[in-house]
């Protein structure tokens, strides 16, 4: 493979500035917690079930760190009082669950036994929690096993072919999928329904009608990943489950995705500050729990700063991508996930008339491939600059298939020629996946022919990128992670510390605060 | 070289139909999915369907196995069926394209008053791309965003902006012009947040007040009409193309509706020197294109004011005419 010779030490640097942007952020994450850590930690616990509410189900969890919320005691945890409970009445988490969100049990009414038996309970509860994702876990993996999964993180067995299923009904998105793998696809992605990241509860059971999409719930997840499973034995090719888990549930997303089986998670340490106005220090608290499940569970995170180059110029805002890929690696390192576990998203968006765009697209990728060479790089095709012309777009993503084929991507979402029109149809994503199959398999070794040539101007444009990376982390560091986010040092947004969705989600933690996931976990 | 039997076709604008490469040819290429697997039965299958689309001369290009169960045609047709193009009518935004410049002159010199304009995709939407394109600095292709304008007060909500929730904000920072996007198209929900806006805002008494443009990959002029806006703008629609109709329509409402001339028309002497066509004479080989700059007459008298459902003024043939719902035969 072609490299790059760009200033490792000036990639050094970039790391060291992340670690200590990360520092402040890490403090504050430690010293609060958030109604979404305190659901996912009961649904690692088994409480899984919901009630019907308006017509609605309402997920359990909910309703109980509503409860939570209610008593003004998120800062202690739901922890001490649901475990006292257990104790109290002999039930099981999930008996519990069931009990409290029906009103049979009130939980602050029970009184409090010895602290040293409810930590020791908790401890026990939560070490289970993490056994049934390590189950899960052990599972799939005899599955990858069985089907001679050949996922290699550094992209060395070429691009893995990704596509997006959107019907909005589940059994829809079954039937699109299972094409889409027969067609060549090693990993599927449910679009969630639009705005499910600003829900703040987990809807429930299979779904059919989505907006954009198919809600994320367990059952969705459940019933898309037992299909793949069929699907993956059927072709002796194991076939990949991304969904997204980012937003207002993101730990909640994460626990399901690990007790279900997923492959693939998006997310993002800043994306919901950014893209959907979700408090900041709610997303920042959030994505490390979320982390800490994905490390143990082994799920590939997708980062999104492919969203930055569709808000902000693709040429001229490469050092923000790389800025924000360095800071969510440190968060992800941060919360004890390897590196090969971090799909770090870049796109190609540039300007398809900007002259000799693809040497810059081309020293883009490469060297998002050379500065984290053990990270499974995504790839995300081009949106903003497609049309409703399919021939143009279907020829644009074959040049975004070529550069990633040639740079070693290690998982390429496909671009579809439909894009900005509807999403895929079948023969969409057939077209999409024969375009990517040819051009992988005929320029599968390219890169590793070539060498890019020292000084010119692919390396010029790459060290150009580093340079201002540079100096966009140091703005950062200096002014501290939230001012600057404030003065739209991503993505041309500004936010607040103190706005954004799911503010009122947070709470500084007590003395008494009691949550064993995070020694655990 | 050439004699008069062999010399090419000219089109014939009322028997108007696909080209190929022999004018009236009617050549059509079509693509779709059959969910049968491929077979003799499944081609035959896809013919028989061209054929009741009313399909002649079919070729059938290719039948793929687009997976278990599914087969992907391309077909080649050629069409008998025509349509009259001189007595097509479709509704466009009516305004005179300016310059950034241009534009803040006007601004500052006829109104005196920088103009609020609120932007936001609304309900759950949360794609920002072509709200961000129209109102962000940067703009789009080139083409400086709102906020750019000295004499523009442009406010980008930015995503998943509640109706009510903009109307609100509205009212409270008296905006001139509402920017509406709406990117996902789902179950129609676009059309039905778009309803949802100017059903509120007629509750409010604030249709008339303010200035309603909806914009997005999937929304046209005639669309937005439809939902109650007073304009529509599809893709490739360029930030100073919104701020032009801007200040056309703020002007022909002040004057509608204060009486205050519209500077801006008058130059325009004698309406019914407008051309009663209102379809540009096509030149041969270039589409026209839709965009709002299409329209080749220069007929600024014709930019009547009109509010959604509201006729056109009377003394205003071709205004009226233009301004009909969507005619299409």
């Amino acid at each position: 493979m072609a490299h790059l010779s760009l200033d490792t030490k000036k990639i050094d640097y970039c790391r060291k500035m992340a670690e200590h942007i990360s520092k402040p952020i890490e403090e504050m994450i430690h010293s609060h917690t958030t109604v979404a850590i305190e659901r996912a930690t009961l649904r690692l616990l088994g409480v899984n079930g919901a009630v019907k509410k308006s017509g609605q189900w309402y997920p359990e969890v909910n309703v109980i760190i509503d409860s939570l919320q209610k008593a003004d005691k998120l800062a202690d945890g739901i922890l001490p009082y649901f475990v006292n409970a257990m104790i109290a009445k002999k039930m099981t988490a999930t008996e519990l669950g069931t009990a409290v969100a029906s009103n049979q049990v009130d939980l602050f009414a029970i009184p409090m036994g010895k602290r040293a038996e409810i930590e020791k309970k908790a401890h026990e509860l939560c070490t289970a929690g993490k056994q049934s994702i390590l189950d899960a876990r052990e599972y799939r993996d005899g599955i990858r096993k069985d089907t001679n999964d050949r996922f290699d993180p550094e992209g060395k067995n070429g691009p893995l072919l990704y596509v997006i299923v959107a019907t909005g009904n589940i059994f829809d998105d079954v039937i699109q999928a299972r094409a889409a793998a027969q067609a060549g696809a090693d990993a599927i992605a449910v679009i969630r329904s639009t705005a499910q990241s600003l829900l703040d509860y987990v809807p429930h059971g299979a779904t059919t009608e989505g907006f954009g999409g198919t809600y994320a719930t367990q059952e969705n997840f459940r019933i898309m990943r037992e299909a793949l499973d069929d699907e993956s034995r059927k072709l002796g090719r194991y076939i990949r489950l991304t969904n997204y888990c980012s937003g207002l549930c993101m730990t909640e997303i994460a626990a399901l995705g690990a007790l279900e089986r997923l492959d693939f998670l998006l997310n993002d340490a800043m994306y919901g500050i950014l893209f959907r106005d979700i408090n900041m220090k709610r997303t920042l608290i959030d994505q490390h729990f979320s982390r800490r499940i994905i490390a143990v569970s082994r799920i590939v995170i997708h980062t999104g700063e492919d969203n930055y180059l569709t808000t902000a110029d693709a040429v001229e805002n490469g050092h923000q991508v790389l800025a924000s890929q360095f800071i969510n690696e440190r968060f992800a390192l941060n919360a004890k996930m390897t590196q090969d576990l971090m799909g770090l998203g870049h796109a190609q968006e540039m300007d398809p008339e900007h002259p000799n765009v693809f040497l810059l697209e081309i020293a883009r990728a490469q060297m998002t491939r050379d500065i984290f060479p053990k990270s499974p790089i995504k790839f995300m095709p081009p949106t903003r600059h497609k049309s409703g012309d399919i021939f143009y777009s279907h020829l644009m993503d074959a040049m975004f298939n070529f550069v990633g084929v040639l740079t070693g991507q290690t998982i390429q979402l496909l671009g579809m020629m439909t894009e900005a029109m509807h999403t895929p149809l079948l023969q969409d994503r057939y077209a999409a996946i024969r375009n990517a199959r040819y051009i992988f398999n005929g320029a599968k070794d390219l890169g590793q022919e070539i060498t890019f040539k020292p000084n010119g101007q692919i390396e010029k444009w790459a060290e150009k990128v580093l340079d201002d990376t540079i100096a966009l982390l140091e703005t950062v560091d200096r002014k501290g992670m939230k001012l600057a986010i404030e003065e739209r040092a991503f993505a041309e947004v500004s936010r607040r510390e103190t706005g954004g969705k799911g503010f009122d989600g947070v709470a500084p933690r007590s003395a008494n605060y009691l949550n064993p996931f995070f020694e655990i976990l | 070289m050439s004699n008069d039997s062999s010399q090419a076709k000219t089109v014939d604008l009322k028997r108007l139909k696909p080209y190929g490469d022999i004018m009236g040819d009617g050549t059509i290429q079509i693509c779709f999915t059959l969910p049968v697997e491929p077979s003799p039965e499944a081609r035959e299958a896809a013919i028989m369907l061209c054929e009741k689309m009313g399909l002649e001369s079919i070729k059938l290009a290719t039948m793929e196995k687009a997976g278990e169960g599914f087969s992907m045609f391309v077909i080649y047709g050629n069409m008998k069926q025509t349509v009259d193009f001189t007595e097509i009518h479709v509704v466009k935004v009516e305004s005179t394209k300016r310059g950034r410049d241009e534009i803040d002159e006007i601004i500052k010199t006829h109104i005196g008053r920088k103009l609020v304009v609120l932007g936001a995709c609304t309900g759950y939407d949360a794609h920002t791309v072509g709200i961000d394109a129209i109102m962000n600095m940067k703009g789009y292709a080139g083409d400086y965003g709102l906020e750019r304008y000295q004499w523009l007060d442009a406010r980008n909500l930015g995503a998943q902006v509640l109706n009510e929730e903009l109307l609100k904000l509205a009212i409270r920072e008296k905006a001139d012009v509402i920017l509406v996007s709406k990117v996902v198209t789902q179950h129609n929900i676009h059309v039905r947040d778009l309803k949802d806006l100017i059903k509120r805002a007629k509750q409010l008494g604030l249709d008339k007040k303010i200035i309603f443009v909806a914009g997005g990959p999937r929304v046209t002029h005639p669309l937005a009409l439809e939902c109650g806006f007073d304009a529509g703008f599809g893709v490739g629609t360029k930030p100073s193309d919104v701020a032009s109709y801007i200040i056309d329509e703020f002007l022909n409402r002040r004057e509608e509706f204060e009486g205050i001339p519209n500077p801006l028309k008058a130059n325009a002497t004698d309406d019914t020197a407008l051309i009663e066509k209102p379809v540009p004479t096509p030149k041969p080989a270039s589409s026209p294109k839709k965009s709002i700059s299409a329209k080749k007459t220069p007929s600024r008298a014709s930019q009547s004011p009109t509010k959604k459902g509201q006729s056109a003024k009377k003394a205003k043939p071709a205004a009226k005419k233009a301004k009909k719902k969507a005619k299409k035969k």
